[in-house]
């Protein structure tokens, strides 16, 4: 006999992505077993590789708030109904605003650079998701065709304006001019020297204010109440009198916005100067991050974490094993996305049929809980 | 009993199949089926006979829909027995089911509209991958078919050309011509004209006498009385009991259904009009495909009295509706409330409709009054999120929609009184009240009812009756607007019906008859009516149902698909 239960809470949110994260480093294991390496070795140096030394941590905390924002923009989109893919972009255009106030103001202070350069990626990234939100809204264009071909024009738009404006003349490389001095985030490691060489600046507590105030948006507010009722149900939206075409271009730009913080971490806290295709995929990869973390900010905080440190461990892995390429990072990485995303209902069926017999094979007062919330239903 | 035995002699065919088969048709026994929390079927026994035809009744949410979703394959049973003609079999699909003999009637149509009644017929039982020879079997089998039954369908129409009673019949044929010996009909005259259902019936007394099982799930007590040879009782997930349909009365049924005496209609006073709260002049709506759907209505609702709006479903009520509540711009016309013109732009004009103090139920509450996913405060303020009294400025008072929403669950008794439950895991009755508690809590001046009560149980209706009545002596003006002609009847002051966007006439409750409400309903104007009754009987059908069929086809389909 086949009982199904609903998952208990912490089941659905611990046990599946564990289990889900399980699968794919055992198939990953396999990939690095059938090249000949040992894959507790890898696992061994994937993880102190990410957490196990300062400097290691540093990068992968540096990586996870990058995929904060990106998660959190690909979130706050997906709960107006928005399944905003264009982070990618909207944080590259944003590299425009926060490398134009960092240059302006070089000679300042960075605690006057760094808010002036925050509204001016966000401006921008928020007008590049605020476009096709107003597609959606007005034209009814689809916000993931629209935000990928923004994707594209982001691209071509910045190489064209990084060579024709920003490339000083004896530069040879398409990059913009360096800021030197204000107009860099302040690094971590200033402060404290346990992170080495990495790059963590001051955009890693931004990520975590912004993870505090998506919350705060979206279940404390009436904007979000509205973002969240819009893409619950936009037909009971439109009944209790949101203007469903406002929130979705609302949504679509602060979604936009967030994407933009991206390029401050990037662009004003490695590179210092604008290059091509600073963002990296970092965008993308936010897809993945708002998916397993089931868009709310705790969630998408760990999956930040867990992708960071993939990012990280996976570069220490391939330089400690060179069997191991770059590629095969990518295919780990993958199989995470494949397991954790795409396929995170995997495990739930199954699961939910143990619970089932686990509750059968053990409930005497099984029957009465039925009867009161049948009840209740009925 | 000779009925059914007469069906034998009739057919030699399932006579001789009979003789072996033992005289159930269907068997169920110990059906268990859980969803989530809920435990939807508590191991129902069901046993029905061959050659009969078998209604179930109970309130929504007691499992009717399940356990024949059950028997049709659409769900696998927790645990439980199933036997088809004695036979002990597990159904994993419909298709499945087919091959047993079992055919189901949705309650929403499951036809492909820009197809014809044949391709309809045929999809799913092509014989080849050649479409040409199974048509033409088809177009024989059906002419047949049509004879037997009479179920008459021209088989080269389009189905969005069809009238909602004629596309149930394509349903039907659908079923018996993949050899279905088992009908399960759900909800079957919900979308019917008085005239159309009669029909129906009609035909399943044929298809009983031809020795067909019918399994007809309702929550009409009339049409079990009228047409069943027995019938079974649910609640909340059980089997209460299973009776000879000539043995019992609608009063005792519906005391099974719920468990406790129901009172049957509503007590109300006089109604005593006020001035005049909202009203149209010459309004005219325009649905998304810009077809006009209100053709230039006027109408007003005083305070203190209830305007019943009647009519079949999809003449226009809908989106009538819409445009009153602010939820959709009129084309043209006028709308008035409080003698004050509303003109409506932009998509939030639902939010200006609430500052005129006008209230809307809508006629779907889990597609527009709730959010089923959200929690069941947040239910509690949908539409008033922007007052000041659930948070001021930007931010949302938590606190403030948990106590209002305690206030309704007290008030109007939603149970379980739990205010951090999911909509979704409310039955159909306790998530109507949710949606008129927060929209009668708010003292209106207007408001505004569409279907208060489908889909709700018979101990709801009650109750939100009441509740609708005490509006109006509160002084409110109240229209509504409702498909069952019952309650029109028993809750309006003054009864309008609707017609193809159209006022087509006014009635007194009181006095008006239900046939001529539903010669009204089925576009005849007042005029016409007023034959001598004896003449009138065969031509009312015939006018109603070619009405209905010509007129009313498109937009009944379209209604309904929205």
């Amino acid at each position: 006999m086949i009982v199904r239960k609903p998952l208990p809470r912490w089941a659905d949110l611990i046990l599946v992505p564990f289990l889900n994260l399980s699968l794919a480093f055992a198939i990953s294991g396999l990939v690095v077993l059938m090249i000949g390496e040992s894959p507790v070795e890898a696992v061994k140096i994937l993880i102190f590789g990410a957490f196990g030394y300062g400097e290691g941590l540093g990068y992968t905390l540096h990586f996870a708030t990058n995929f904060v924002f990106a998660g959190l923009a690909f979130s706050i989109a997906s709960h107006a109904g928005q399944f905003n893919i264009g982070a990618e972009g909207q944080a590259y255009v944003a590299g425009l605003g926060a490398i134009l106030v960092a240059l302006a103001l070089d000679q300042t202070h960075w605690l006057i650079v760094m808010p002036i350069a925050m509204i001016a990626a966000a401006a921008l990234g928020g007008f590049w998701g605020f476009v096709p939100g107003y597609l959606a809204a007005k034209r009814g264009s689809h916000v993931v065709i629209t935000t990928i071909m923004f994707n594209f024009i982001a691209s071509a738009f910045m190489v064209y304006v990084i060579n024709n404006f920003l490339k000083p003349p004896e530069n040879m490389a398409p990059e913009s001019a360096s800021v030197v001095n204000a107009g860099k985030m302040p690094q971590l490691r200033e402060w404290w020297d346990y992170f080495g060489y990495s790059p963590l600046n001051v955009m890693f507590f931004v990520a975590i204010l912004a993870l505090i105030l998506t919350y705060i948006l979206l279940w404390r507010t009436e904007l979000g109440y509205k973002i969240r009722t819009m893409g619950a149900n936009p037909s009971a939206a439109h009944y209790a009198g949101i203007s469903n075409s406002k929130i979705v271009m609302i949504a679509m730009t602060i979604s936009g916005g967030v994407a933009g913080m991206i390029a401050l971490n990037e662009v004003l806290g490695v590179q210092n100067r604008l290059v091509l295709d600073f963002v990296f995929g970092y965008g993308f990869v936010g897809i993945a991050v708002g998916l397993m973390g089931r868009n709310h900010p705790i969630g998408i905080a760990l999956a930040a974490l867990l992708f960071g440190a993939l990012y990280q461990g996976g570069q220490e892995l391939a330089f400690m094993m060179p069997a191991v390429t770059r590629e095969m990072i990518l295919v780990i990485q993958a199989l995470v996305i494949l397991f954790t995303g795409a396929m995170e209902g995997l495990f739930r069926g199954p699961l939910e049929m143990i619970f089932g017999m686990i509750e059968m094979s053990s409930s005497s007062d099984d029957a009465d809980k039925d009867d009161a919330s049948a009840s209740s239903q009925g | 009993m000779t009925d059914k035995s007469q069906a034998n002699e009739q057919r030699p065919d399932s006579a001789a199949a009979s003789q072996i088969a033992p005289a159930l048709a269907i068997e169920l026994s110990g059906i268990n089926k859980h969803f989530g929390p809920v435990h939807a079927n508590k191991d129902i026994d069901l046993k029905v006979a061959r050659g009969s035809v078998h209604g179930i009744v109970g309130e929504n949410g007691a499992g009717k829909t399940t356990l024949m979703s059950i028997l049709y394959g659409f769900y696998t049973a927790d645990s439980g027995e199933i036997r088809v003609g004695g036979k002990q079999v597990t159904i994993n699909d419909s298709s499945h089911a087919l091959e047993l003999g079992i055919g189901m009637v949705h309650q929403h149509f499951m036809l492909v509209d820009n197809f014809t009644v044949l391709e309809n017929i045929i999809l799913g039982a092509e014989d080849s991958s050649l479409l040409q020879p199974s048509l033409d079997k088809a177009r024989k089998v059906l002419a047949q078919l049509a004879d037997e039954y009479e179920l008459n369908v021209d088989p080269d129409a389009l189905i969005e050309d069809l009238s909602v009673g004629a596309q149930q019949r394509v349903e039907i044929l659908k079923a018996l011509y993949r050899g279905a010996d088992i009908l399960i009909l759900d909800e079957p005259t919900g979308v019917l004209t008085p005239s159309e259902a009669d029909h129906l019936f009609r035909v399943l007394e044929t298809l009983r006498a031809q020795g067909k099982t019918i399994l007809l799930i309702t929550h009409k007590l009339r049409e079990i009385m009228a047409i069943t040879d027995e019938v079974s009782v649910m609640r909340q997930g059980a089997m209460v009991k299973t009776l000879q349909t000539k043995d019992t009365d609608p009063a005792e049924l519906a005391e099974l259904m719920v468990g406790r005496r129901v009172l049957l209609r509503v007590d109300k006073g006089e109604s005593v009009p006020g001035d005049v709260k909202l009203a149209v002049e010459d309004f005219v709506v325009k649905d998304d495909m810009g077809i006009t759907r209100v053709k230039g209505i006027n109408f007003e609702v005083r305070a203190g009295e209830i305007v019943g709006i009647a009519g079949v479903s999809g003449n226009g009520q809908s989106d009538m509706l819409e445009a009153i509540s602010g939820m959709r711009k009129a084309a043209s016309g006028k709308l008035l409330v409080k003698g004050q013109e509303i003109i409506i732009d932009g998509d939030d004009g639902a939010a200006k409709m609430r500052d005129m103090g006008v209230a809307h139920v809508p006629e779907d509450r889990q597609e527009q009054g709730l959010v089923v996913t959200f929690e069941q405060w947040e239910n509690a303020i949908l539409g008033y999120q922007d007052d000041d009294a659930y948070g001021e400025g930007v931010f949302l008072s938590i606190p403030a929609a948990r106590a209002e929403a305690n206030e309704h669950i007290k008030k109007f008794d939603i149970r379980p009184a739990n205010n951090r439950l999911k909509v979704a895991n409310f039955s159909g009755g306790n998530q109507q009240k949710i949606v008129l508690a927060r929209e009668m809590s708010r003292d209106p001046d207007v408001l505004i009812v569409g279907q208060p009560t489908r889909g709700v149980d018979i101990g709801a209706i009650e109750f939100i009756h009441n509740q609708i009545v005490a509006m109006r002596d509160a002084g409110k003006a109240v229209l509504l607007v409702s498909v069952e002609l019952d309650e029109i009847r028993s809750l309006a002051d003054r009864i309008l019906v609707m017609f193809d966007g159209h006022i087509v006439g006014e009635a007194d409750p009181a006095t008006a008859t239900e046939s001529e409400l539903g010669l009204l309903m089925a576009g005849v104007s007042n005029d016409d009516v007023s034959v001598s009754n004896g003449a009138s009987v065969s031509n009312q059908e015939n006018v109603a149902l070619k009405a209905s069929d010509e007129k009313s086809a498109e937009r009944n389909m379209q209604g309904e698909s929205k």
